[in-house]
């Protein structure tokens, strides 16, 4: 644009060098982002059109035929219901008992910060340790127990939770880990969003006449707090999807792993990581779970409205 | 009559969540009392509150037991907990930076290319990026536990939020004062967000502490073995010393409670910041 001509380089670095720093800063996020993220979606895409035993390269080319296979497979489709159960119990459950802990803490004149670090400390321990103390300790089925001890006092037969499938007893145990490691950091998201309520809002509901309590919460604090709570639906949705610590940790055992209650992931360690080693398959079932998800989360967005008031507090 | 309505409601409230903090702590106590409790204690039939016995030697027959590998594999995760969290502050800060400070042109559409992989769960590649790590050779190696981890979109989306809301006055006098984008950055963008970086670095540790899938699917020789695959291959395991393996499981998460106590305000500060609400 001005006299001269600026040789490409130039053009590439932009005004001030600007385009050059930008991607000095951005660059080798980038560049990772796209070896360890994109580039594996890729791979395993091609890989789910072909054969591939005990490799991680490709054999044969077979179309379409690890897809059907993966979709007529019932260990996999069962473990894509046993997913649907568990985020139908534990998207509302984490959903309402977090809420619920940040509107009564939040109400607390003294102790906030006590309470607040209590029910957020189990979000420093892991699955795997919350499923030994599940597993080991509180509902260890038959001989010992904490839960068994305490239905004893009552009188209560003792239960094999883990193992009785008729009740499914099991998804107490499961969904239960789960509401303990996550409730605290949920509700700290709720806190968050509580904390930023204008009070003249509270003072104005006051004048108007409406009682505290359940009209004050339907008509004020819910309605102002759905960013949040759209932000916490979106998350437990996809960290549901995410599920496997909890269920590798406290079904399988050194007999191997029950036929019942196998999430999509564990259902697709075993099949790629497992004895076969069938990353064809595995990879088919991989892509399958991402297109499920991405439909999902996508659809999940758009009924919220989310995007539309993006940037907004940025 | 009002008040003491309100008052009652009060009470029971506070007793509820009295209650609820109990419960939540259940879970502490047994691991506790478990890991310094004899085996018989754990397995009894007649459970009790309390232990007969203490047990403090518990700890020691731990890191003796030349069977479980303890110390290598509480090492393995430090070594992995400390570079993961040192390298995505580096990495996600310097790039959140760029998008949020930087006018390029395809800013937003970099943005929106990095934030798309939000939407992919990491665990969801796990078969896909298993291929790739094992081509590249790296399998059970300390490179192969930390790189591919190392990319953490939502640490990117938390520094980005953050600079964009940093007042730009001082950045302005830094330019004036004839600093670029680099030294800018290192001498007045870093030393004054400190609290975010303590935030997200408390989170990133925290999560490559306790990931458990990836380092299973990595770590494959017992030499590469995390504290958290160290105790999985425990409870799957057919021989159990129950009380080794509790005080194993309080040893693994010792580290994490000195560092989340420490920062947790950091944490929730975080939170309040990042924007995930907005």
């Amino acid at each position: 644009m001005s006299g001269g001509r600026p040789g490409l380089a130039r053009r590439l670095a932009g005004p001030q060098n600007r385009n050059l720093w930008f991607w000095v800063f951005v660059g080798p996020f980038v560049l990772g982002l796209f070896v360890f993220t994109y580039v594996p979606l890729g791979w395993s895409v091609y890989l789910s059109f072909f054969d591939a035993h005990n490799t991680v390269s490709p054999t044969e080319f077979v179309g379409l035929d690890n897809y059907t296979a993966m979709l007529r497979n019932d260990a996999f489709t069962d473990s894509l219901w046993t997913f649907a159960v568990f985020t139908a119990f534990i998207v509302p459950t984490t959903f309402v008992l977090s809420l619920s802990l940040a509107l009564m803490v939040n109400r607390l004149r003294r102790a906030q910060a006590f309470f607040r670090s209590v029910f957020f400390l189990p979000a420093a321990c892991s699955y795997v340790v919350a499923a030994l103390i599940w597993k080991m300790s509180i509902f260890n089925g038959v001989r010992f127990g904490l839960a068994n001890t305490v239905l004893g006092w009552f009188g209560a037969d003792q239960t094999a939770w883990l193992s009785t499938t008729d009740p499914p007893w099991y998804w107490l145990v499961i969904v239960t880990v789960r509401l303990w490691l996550q409730a605290g950091f949920y509700m700290v998201l709720f806190l968050a969003g509580l904390q930023r309520i204008s009070p003249t809002l509270y003072e104005a509901a006051a004048v108007d006449g409406a009682r505290p309590g359940w009209q004050v919460l339907r008509h004020i604090t819910l309605p102002q707090l759905r960013a949040t709570s759209v932000a916490v639906a979106l998350l437990l949705v996809i960290n549901a999807f995410q599920a496997f610590d909890e269920f590798y940790n406290l079904l399988s055992d050194a007999r191997g792993y029950p036929p019942y209650a196998r999430p999509p992931l564990v259902y697709l360690y075993y099949t790629a990581l497992g004895q076969g080693q069938n990353l064809g398959l595995g990879s088919a079932g991989a892509v399958l779970l991402a297109l499920i998800i991405a439909v999902v989360t996508v659809g999940q967005a758009r009924w919220f409205g989310l995007g539309r008031s993006d940037e907004k507090g940025a | 009559m009002h008040d003491a309505w309100v008052r009652v409601g009060r009470a029971l409230r506070l007793a509820l969540l009295i209650a609820l903090a109990l419960l939540f702590l259940v879970p502490f106590y047994l691991l506790v009392r478990n890991g310094l409790a004899a085996e018989e204690d754990i397995t009894s039939p007649d459970w009790t509150f309390f232990p007969s016995t203490l047990h403090f030697s518990n700890v020691t027959e731990l890191f003796r037991d030349s069977t479980v590998p303890m110390a290598r594999s509480l090492l393995n995760s430090a070594l992995i907990a400390v570079l993961t969290t040192l390298g995505t502050l580096l990495l996600a800060s310097l790039a959140g930076y760029g998008l949020a400070r930087i006018p390029y042109r395809y800013a937003n559409h970099v943005f929106y290319a990095i934030l798309a992989t939000l939407m992919v769960p990491a665990a969801v590649t796990f078969v896909p990026s298993f291929v790739l790590v094992s081509s590249l050779g790296w399998v059970s190696t300390l490179r192969g536990l930390i790189v591919p981890t190392l990319f953490s979109a939502f640490a990117c989306f938390v520094f980005r939020q953050y600079f964009l809301g940093f007042p730009r006055e001082l950045e302005d006098a830094a330019r004036v004062d004839g600093l670029g984008y680099w030294r800018t950055y290192w001498r007045v963008v870093v030393p004054n967000t400190r609290p975010v970086f303590a935030a997200v670095g408390t989170i990133v540790f925290i999560g490559a502490w306790n990931s458990f899938l990836w380092p299973l699917v990595i770590g494959q020789d017992r030499e590469a073995w995390t504290v958290q695959v160290a105790l999985a291959s425990f409870t799957t395991s057919q021989v159990i010393r129950l009380h080794e393996l509790f005080v194993a499981a309080a040893v693994s998460i010792l580290p994490l409670l000195v560092v989340f106590l420490f920062f947790q305000r950091w944490i929730v500060a975080g939170v309040e910041r990042s924007g995930i609400d907005d």
